[in-house]
């Protein structure tokens, strides 16, 4: 008889088994760790390893828990993890089986705020280019929110104050809670149908991050971003910041905000109407005042007021121009006969022939004509033409005589 | 894509559009210089831009209305009441 007591394996792990659950320790705790191996199975379960620097622990977390955790596992991210430790028959091991989880040194809704925002953003749903304008007047404005709330009864407040006809159509939806994001979501919808707003209005009043959470929601948020007519978000205060003022098409800081941005000023709207249209009609009227005045200014010019005046200007000038040339000439003809006469006179005074009328005669050699100046030039016999002031006489030298010089 | 969204069912340009066009023209004819047909052409058109931005500003109803979702599923309005 064999006295060895032998156990079955699945004694041994029911034994070990019931020896973990009945841990007080093992029963319930806490474990901080890094996640690794993290599979989301398609039943919905999470299957993981924790680990540190020594060792590791496998986990298990039931869909039932799993779709609890808003934000999204993933490895490497350092968590603390809620549950018990037990045995995994089949396999034998033992795990840990998770009932919470939440990241190691910030808030679950934090880390699940910044993993949408970072999703989104990298999909693009954020950007710029994609922000339409919100129409300056819109037909009118749709707004999704709690019919309750003190936010929707500022909103019309402030909206009709600026603009006393404007139209306002307001889809009832939840705002925080389970089903606020499906609510939203609803109402955006509807919105988007009615053909006379030209933009919507999403928000509610201040509250908690938990209350506001509802803005936080991926599919709202997609919604806002499919949405046909441009959004404007509304959450909360200044300093609350919602996935959904990332992807709508203008944060408006408040919900009051929001309608003073969204609802034109009427009298200011007014005012720059017949601003532009006094300014209109002004400047026509400069217009045709200018082209007068110059018209007028041009019809008053001699040319055109008096044609001829510029032909007996003409007149005039060629007259006097033919005066000054005939003064000159005068002029002219009168100084050179006086000069003539001087010259005439000087040329008198230095003529032989006026010597001759008093007394003295000229000697020309004859025939030749040279008059004669020395009696070297003549000798007896030569025949010379005396001249005299009235006449001349040939005559024949007999004799010849030099003259004794002084 | 915008520009179509807010003029949906207007059958003319938005009022900006409007009010925009008028105060260029208003610049255009200002500081331009224009031949006489032009500025009347650009004065006309002013005109109706002034007078269309008018009349969307004296448009609205001034009602205040909720949606309502009926028994079939179809969206009804119903005015909605505020103090």
């Amino acid at each position: 008889m064999d006295q060895r007591r032998i156990l079955s394996v699945s004694a041994v792990t029911r034994y070990l088994k019931g020896l973990l659950e009945g841990d007080p320790l093992l029963g319930a705790l806490w474990v901080r760790g890094e996640l690794s191996n993290f599979k989301r199975h398609s039943s919905g379960h999470l299957y993981f390893t924790l680990k540190d620097e020594t060792a590791q622990l496998k986990g298990i977390m039931f869909r039932s828990r799993a779709d609890r955790i808003p934000f999204q596992p993933e490895n490497g991210l350092s968590v603390l993890v809620y549950g018990y430790i037990s045995v995994y028959e089949r396999d034998g091991t033992y795990q840990l089986y998770a009932e919470g989880m939440e990241p190691d040194g910030r808030g679950s809704l934090q880390l699940a705020f910044d993993q949408l925002k970072a999703k989104l953003q990298a999909e693009g749903l954020f950007d710029e280019c994609r922000k339409r304008p919100i129409p300056r007047l819109p037909r009118g404005i749709g707004i999704a929110t709690s019919p309750t709330g003190a936010a929707l009864r500022d909103m019309v407040k402030i909206a009709r104050r600026r603009f006393p006809g404007v139209n306002l159509v307001i889809a009832p939806a939840f705002v925080q809670g389970e089903g606020a994001p499906a609510s939203l979501i609803k109402a955006l919808r509807d919105l988007n149908t009615l053909t006379d707003i030209d933009c919507i209005i999403v928000g509610r009043g201040g509250g908690s991050m938990e209350e506001l959470w509802a803005f936080n929601d991926e599919g709202l948020a997609r919604a806002i971003a499919a949405s046909r007519l441009p959004v404007v978000s509304a959450v909360g205060h200044e300093t609350d910041f919602t996935i959904a003022d990332f992807v709508a098409d203008l944060r408006a800081p408040t919900p009051s905000a929001a309608a003073e941005l969204v609802v034109p000023d009427w009298s200011e709207l007014r005012r720059r109407v017949n601003q532009a249209r006094e300014r209109l009609d002004y400047s026509l009227k400069q217009s045709w005042e200018r082209r007068r005045r110059r018209y007028h200014e041009l019809v008053g010019r001699p040319v055109l007021a008096r044609p001829l005046d510029r032909i007996r200007q003409l007149y005039q000038t060629v007259d006097g121009l033919e005066r000054r040339l005939n003064q000159h000439w005068t002029l002219r003809a009168q100084e050179a006969s006086a000069r003539l006469g001087a010259l005439a006179g000087r040329l008198e005074a230095l003529s032989p022939l006026a010597v001759l009328g008093r007394g003295y005669t000229v000697t020309k050699s004859y025939p030749g004509g040279r008059a004669l100046t020395s009696i070297g030039q003549l000798a007896v016999g030569d025949w010379v033409e005396v001249i005299f002031r009235d006449g001349a006489a040939i005559c024949r030298v007999t004799g010849t005589g030099g003259r004794e010089e002084g | 894509m915008t520009k179509e969204t807010m003029g949906a069912g207007n059958p003319e340009c938005s009022f900006e559009e409007a009010l925009e066009r008028l105060e260029q023209i208003v610049k255009k004819l200002e500081s331009e210089t224009l031949t006489l047909s032009q500025a009347i052409e650009l004065y006309e058109e002013g005109v109706r831009m002034s007078r269309l931005c008018a009349r969307q500003l004296e448009l609205a109803e001034g009602k205040i209305e909720k949606l309502l979702e009926k028994t079939d599923g179809s969206l009804a309005r119903q005015p909605f009441e505020v103090d």
